[in-house]
């Protein structure tokens, strides 16, 4: 029985271990709580099993389908519908004024409750209508369709951006390994990139130098020096909205482990390619920017710089004058970003999105091609081999 | 040994379980929670109703794991060598030893406070693994090893400023302080101030949990932050019905200061006001 819920909690991707499943029976073995009484025993289960509050409401949720026979709503409404029910089929358009025909089911309870009675009642593929679930109707369950109140299920993108919940699994969160990406586990990637040097205030005792004052003069003589710290400076320039608006968790964990990790770090944004200027704040990004040329200036060419971004554009944005979507920009963004790499010789890109799609991606291509390869996947592989480069 | 909450300090039932697991299997218990939910209060309480020592190690952004075993303290014995101090002899004094070594020395079971691990560097936990795991290290200045003849009852807090590695947390317990709704709040409340009037907790908690849920506020007000007010409501002997008022100039709490840290909360907070007082009038 506890064996089964085990296997639950796994399934439902909670981080549990075998050691704690283990310390899970010790503790029932020891009888720290009276193993007759559930609410007891949920307590102890999720002290020992979960380990950030962040799980806590899917353990709640896993807990209460071992034990009571009550459902699952995340796991299991999933699994019950079939693939094909929801595979890409007719788009139904909608005016508006049929939109305003469609009837919400009212509340979410009511709308959960008769997602499960029509799974249950359901058993073929179903396609339009305003009833059944499937693709491109009007009833509030399934996708592709419009109800103000819908249930989103196997669909990538909000196309009316009104679902109460989205059922999807984002690719990206598991990337490479299935290695969870946390700051954490970036922090300790960016680590790689460390180039120490003892300047400032001298705190620490230099053991080396002591031993050879003092042999020299015959007395104790204590030398000290200042701490080890890392000398690496960084500039980082994050792509922001349109297709990065998929990208923007990672790209704050990035961001935030970088900030933590690298003393001296600058960062910008841009959109899409680099142009003639870049800015710090997305809300006054058209008052204050800053010339990509005064940037090239200020900061010494010993910076490592940092691209991120999915170079997802049209490869016209890079290599043509006035590609740019929403300017006109009087030099193309290929010259720019030459002009960039060549003040900072060490520097990447960062790309979200899979490697194994980037040469179906004309504009991805020619980046990586400016950048002579140096694009990685955002990934802690990818992190970790990018820092190595930067480091050389 | 078995924690029920003591007469100072309302613990939950899950609370509860949570810390006796850890008192049992004699491993580390972590607790987590809003800045302000009695975390760190929380060790004071299990050694004070066990009849424990406590032994307290605050942890600082430079604190090192080492320095939770012990110090060898090279210098001053090097010096002490030239003046031919009889000290010198023997290496044992000049190691200094730290929060565990105490703990583990101590021959009635302890209470071991690490207070906010996650301010030490992100290798911190790591670094302790074993040493809480067995409770044991070794010397190797003096070639001993330590060993806890009690293995003492470890209570970690974190405020979450940083990850703590897997691995640590797998060999521990966890417990998340939520934040009291209000019968529990009551109840700790009645815990600090027996004496306070009914009405003026009722109209208070009002106030507060109300700030609590305005959107985008950055500092929460928190159990710590009730408990001062309230007692500044008290010594200054405000009355419930000046909390009740709904007058529209009055509508910022009498001495917010408690209750609202930084200067932006404030002035969100009086621009909400003024905001519902329009509201307010408009209706009229």
């Amino acid at each position: 029985m506890f064996i089964n819920f085990f296997f639950d909690l796994k399934q439902a991707s909670l981080p549990v271990s075998l050691k704690e499943y283990l310390m899970l029976m010790e503790a029932m073995n020891k009888r720290v709580v009276d193993s007759f009484n559930v609410n007891d025993f949920y307590y102890l289960s999720r002290s020992a099993l979960v380990k950030d509050e962040r799980y806590l409401d899917k353990f709640d949720r896993v807990f209460g389908h071992s034990f009571k026979g009550l459902e699952n709503s995340e796991g299991e409404t999933e699994k019950e519908i079939p693939e094909e029910w929801l595979k890409l089929m007719g788009q139904k358009y909608l005016t508006d004024e049929e939109k305003k025909m469609v009837e919400s089911l009212g509340g979410w309870d009511k709308l959960m409750e008769t997602l499960k009675q029509r799974l249950e009642e359901q058993k073929k593929r179903h396609q339009g209508g305003s009833k059944w679930i499937g693709t491109g109707g009007t009833s509030p369950f399934g996708a592709y369709g419009y109800n103000p109140e819908g249930i989103r299920i196997g669909q990538k993108e909000s196309r009316n951006k009104k679902a109460v919940k989205v059922w999807d699994k984002r690719e990206f969160s598991n990337l490479d390994g299935d290695i969870e990406l946390g700051t954490r586990n970036i922090k300790v990637a960016l680590r790689r990139l460390r180039k120490f040097a003892r300047e400032g205030v001298e705190t620490e005792l230099d053991l080396d130098n002591t031993i050879k004052s003092t042999a020299h003069k015959g007395y104790i003589d204590v030398k000290m020096m200042p701490e080890r710290r890392n000398k690496i400076k960084v500039l980082l320039f994050f792509d922001v909205g349109g297709s990065m608006d998929a990208h923007v968790k990672i790209c704050e964990e990035l961001f935030s482990a970088a900030r933590t990790e690298f003393k001296h770090m600058e960062y910008f944004y841009y959109h899409n390619c680099l142009y003639d200027a870049v800015w710090k704040d997305n809300k006054r990004r058209y008052n204050e920017n800053i010339k990509t040329w005064d940037l090239l200036h200020k900061y010494p060419s010993d910076y490592k710089v940092i691209f991120v971004g999915d170079a997802e554009m049209s490869p016209y944005e890079i290599t043509y004058p006035g590609g740019s979507v929403e300017f006109w920009n009087e030099e193309s963004g290929e010259t720019w970003l030459t002009r960039l790499l060549n003040v900072y010789e060490n520097a990447i890109w960062l790309n979200p999105i899979p490697e194994r799609y980037w040469d179906r991606i004309s504009s991805a291509s020619i980046i990586k091609q400016i950048f002579s390869d140096r694009m990685f996947p955002l990934t802690i592989e990818g992190i970790d081999q990018a820092m190595r480069e930067l480091n050389k | 040994m078995k924690f029920e909450g003591t007469s100072s300090y309302i613990a939950t039932e899950d609370l509860k379980v949570a810390v006796n697991a850890a008192i049992t299997l004699e491993r580390p218990i972590i607790v987590k929670g809003e800045p302000g939910t009695g975390k760190t209060m929380l060790a004071h309480e299990v050694a004070q109703s066990l009849g424990a020592e406590i032994i307290t190690w605050h942890i600082k952004s430079t604190t090192k794991a080492q320095q939770g075993l012990y110090e060898y303290d090279a210098v001053t014995r090097l010096r002490d060598s030239q003046l031919g101090d009889e000290k010198v002899k023997d290496i044992k004094n000049y190691i200094s030893k730290g929060k565990l070594w105490n703990a583990f020395e101590s021959n009635k079971r302890p209470v071991l406070l690490i207070d906010e691990i996650d301010k030490a560097d992100i290798e911190f936990p790591n670094d302790l693994l074993l040493e809480l795991d067995k409770m044991e290290f070794f010397v190797y200045e003096t070639g001993e090893t330590i060993k806890a003849e009690n293995r003492p009852i470890v209570i970690i807090t974190s405020n979450n400023e940083k990850e703590l590695p897997d691995a640590f947390l797998r060999r521990c317990f966890f417990h998340y302080i939520k934040f009291p709704d209000p019968e529990t709040m009551e109840e700790i409340v009645n815990v600090h101030y027996p004496e306070i009037k009914k009405d003026l907790i009722q109209e208070a908690f009002k106030i507060f949990y109300d700030i609590r849920e305005v959107p985008g506020i950055k500092k929460k007000p928190s159990t710590s932050e009730l408990i001062d007010w309230l007692k500044l409501l008290m010594t200054d002997d405000v009355d419930a019905k000046i909390l009740r008022e709904k007058d529209p100039k009055k509508l910022i709490p009498p001495l917010h200061g408690a209750l609202l840290k930084n200067e932006q909360d404030v002035h969100l907070f009086e621009r909400l006001a003024f905001i519902s007082r329009r509201e307010n009038e408009n209706l009229e």
